[in-house]
């Protein structure tokens, strides 16, 4: 399932390559991690009614593997393209942070097909008294002719396929972020800031097909990738001493036990009363489109919280247990697309076979296991050939990434 | 969402609740137990009477000359006239297949402000999903509706969509189930999940809702259950409210 080759871009970057090429910016392998951890939630969180879901963040508290991803892309995006647009130059650079969208593009399209294949499939077999209603979802299969360019467009995008165009439009207006970020970066994360502000107050967001608007807002959450992005370019170091802070690790423990006493009394609709009408007037509707202050705010007290406990350098990166998540954050587009299509494939094998907690452990455990291997292969084939530790860039590994 | 099923396994005493034939016990955790309706409520102290109207979509109906009788709003009907004996109760389904809630204020706002039940059912969101209707319109929809229908002295029971396991991944409802969550709690209206309760019975093997497809037999007893439960909430929401306004 190896949609795009591998090229040394930020999201496919294997770490040995960074720590030897520049020692004192070396890549920090907790990102990896992390980013791998995230591609393992999203995949479990997009199995439909999958029992082993519950063990996800999004179960207890606001944000999810969503945040996550696009934070940890912005960390990553800036720290090596932030590199390549100080050493070669704003042009190339930003064709090369082009290039990565066409990319994602390419693999949005392709995730577009094996949906189409799936869904084309389950609605030959989809009869039923009690659905008649959720039948109408195969409305779309009648004229390709509008949902096909409105996809191509990405303006048409099926349920969980979100993710991918959110990152294509994030990544075309990178260069220029990113040009800001280097020069002014407290002005260009005000900057977002700004834009995000508007984006809320003004309601601003990409229109959708066949109504509505996009699932994530672009405009809304830019401010999450710029944060990132900001950090990756050197905002750690301004922020340091509020991240060693003990009051500001109180209030992000506190914030965190909030969120998970809300979230509770979602889940035991019993316990609503027990949060006040005032609070629920405030907090309500948490708005994942575009990228709530709520989640925000939940996202930034865990990442204070992580990079506390679990330092840049941390030994225990070394240890076995966590290669296999750290090789998946090396392969993000590709483990994510693997990801995605797993969710696909298990969804098929659960309709099929009907069967219960069991069957959804097996199905979780083995498409992870899938993603490990994969990430473990794409490992090795970039080790072949040449780009693997201490390998520059060659010329023609920009050319042959872009092949698919 | 998902975390429940574990935990409310876990919670259920399970001897006794294999013991009862009655299968929709198993969800029964999942309807709120302490709602209160005060007009309904109003309304059968003082006519002794209660007119309902479930106004919902292709979901709250089943195909076929037995459909009618067989829908969740007939089983209703029959087993809250058990709840509430020697009460004029009348369930009227009004529905509208394929509509949005927006299209289903605009032609039945009318209808309902003459018919003048004491509560009304309100099913949505599946089309809304479907059609991929900005949530906010559909929050703020739900809102204007809930609103409307207070303002003219009659309750309100909003219930979510269908847990469908076939389509699951391919519908986004999460944002549209968080906006209906967020309507009832903000005007203090019973939330009927059942979402979350079709989707227990699956996992806890109640109901093989993947098969239901063929199988029209599966998908009365849904139905019967969604009416059984639906009545115990009305009939324990109209008996609670006099109490919770002498608090």
């Amino acid at each position: 399932m190896v949609v795009l080759r591998t090229t040394p871009e930020p999201i496919s970057e294997t770490a040995p390559a960074r720590a030897a090429t520049a020692a004192p910016a070396g890549r920090d392998l907790r990102l990896d991690l992390f980013r791998g951890i995230a591609l393992w939630l999203i995949f479990l969180d997009h199995i439909p009614s999958n029992i082993v879901s519950w063990i996800t963040i999004r179960n207890y508290g606001f944000s999810d593997a969503a945040e996550m991803f696009v934070f940890i892309s912005g960390y990553t995006a800036a720290f090596v393209y932030g590199r390549a647009m100080r050493e070669r130059g704003f042009l190339v650079a930003g064709a090369r942070i082009l290039k990565r969208a066409w990319q994602v593009y390419v693999a949005h399209v392709f995730l577009f097909v094996v949906y189409l294949a799936e869904i084309a499939y389950v609605s030959k077999n989809f009869e039923s008294s009690l659905y008649a209603e959720e039948w109408n979802i195969f409305d779309f299969l009648k004229q390709p002719d509008v949902t096909l360019f409105q996809a191509l467009l990405l303006k048409f995008k099926p349920a969980n396929m979100d993710v991918l165009p959110l990152y294509i439009v994030l990544l075309l207006g990178f260069p220029a972020a990113l040009w800001l970020l280097l020069r002014r970066p407290t002005l260009a994360l005000a900057a977002s800031a700004a834009l995000y502000c508007l984006a809320r107050t003004f309601e601003w967001n990409i229109p959708a097909y066949p109504s509505g608007e996009w699932v994530f807002n672009p405009l809304a959450w830019q401010f999450l990738f710029v944060i990132g992005a900001w950090l990756g370019v050197g905002g750690t170091e301004r922020i340091a001493g509020l991240i060693r802070s003990r009051v500001v690790a109180a209030l992000a423990v506190a914030y965190l036990v909030f969120a998970f006493a809300i979230v509770m009394t979602w889940y035991f609709p019993r316990y609503g009363y027990l949060v006040p009408r005032w609070l629920g007037d405030i907090i309500y509707p948490i708005d994942k489109a575009n990228l709530d202050v709520m989640r925000l705010v939940h996202f930034l007290a865990l990442a204070v919280l992580t990079v506390r406990f679990v330092p840049p350098g941390w030994p225990a990166l070394d240890w076995p247990i966590f290669r296999p998540a750290i090789l998946c954050g090396q392969h993000s587009l590709e483990i994510f697309c693997l990801g995605v299509f797993l969710a696909f494939a298990g969804h098929f094998v659960r309709v099929e076979l009907s069967g219960g907690a069991l069957l959804q452990l097996l199905i979780s455990l083995t498409g992870i296991g899938a993603m490990i291997l994969v990430a473990w292969l794409l490992s090795w084939y970039q080790a072949l050939e040449g780009r693997g530790p201490g390998a520059r860039r060659s010329p023609n590994a920009d050319l042959a990434g872009g092949a698919v | 969402m998902r975390v429940l099923p574990l935990i409310l396994a876990a919670l259920v005493p399970l001897g006794p609740a294999l013991a009862t034939e009655d299968t929709c016990e198993a969800g029964t955790g999942l309807v709120p137990a302490e709602a209160t309706l005060p007009r309904a409520a109003a309304a059968l102290g003082e006519r002794h009477s209660l007119d309902i109207v479930v106004l919902g979509t292709g979901s709250s109906a089943l195909p076929g000359p037995a459909g009618d009788r067989a829908a969740y709003p007939a089983r209703l009907q029959a087993a809250l006239g058990q709840l509430l004996p020697g009460i004029a109760l009348k369930v009227v389904p009004d529905i509208k297949a394929r509509q949005t809630a927006a299209e289903m204020m605009e032609q039945e706002w009318q209808r309902i402000a003459e018919q003048r039940p004491a509560l009304v059912i309100w099913q949505s969101g599946t089309v809304d999903a479907i059609k991929g209707v900005d949530p906010d319109e559909f929050r703020a929809t739900l809102n204007q509706g809930v609103e409307m229908l207070q303002a003219q002295g009659v309750d309100v029971v909003l219930m979510n969509m269908q847990y469908s396991p076939r389509t699951d991944a391919m519908i986004s409802i999460d944002a549209y189930a968080d906006n209906m969550r967020w309507v009832a709690l903000q005007h203090d209206v019973p939330l009927f999940d059942r979402f979350a309760l079709m989707k227990h019975w699956t996992e806890t093997g109640t109901f093989d809702l993947y098969d239901a497809g063929k199988n029209t037999d599966t998908a009365e007893r849904v139905h019967d259950c969604i009416g059984r439960l639906l009545a115990g909430l009305i009939a324990a929401a109209v008996k609670q409210a006099p109490a919770a306004e002498t608090r």
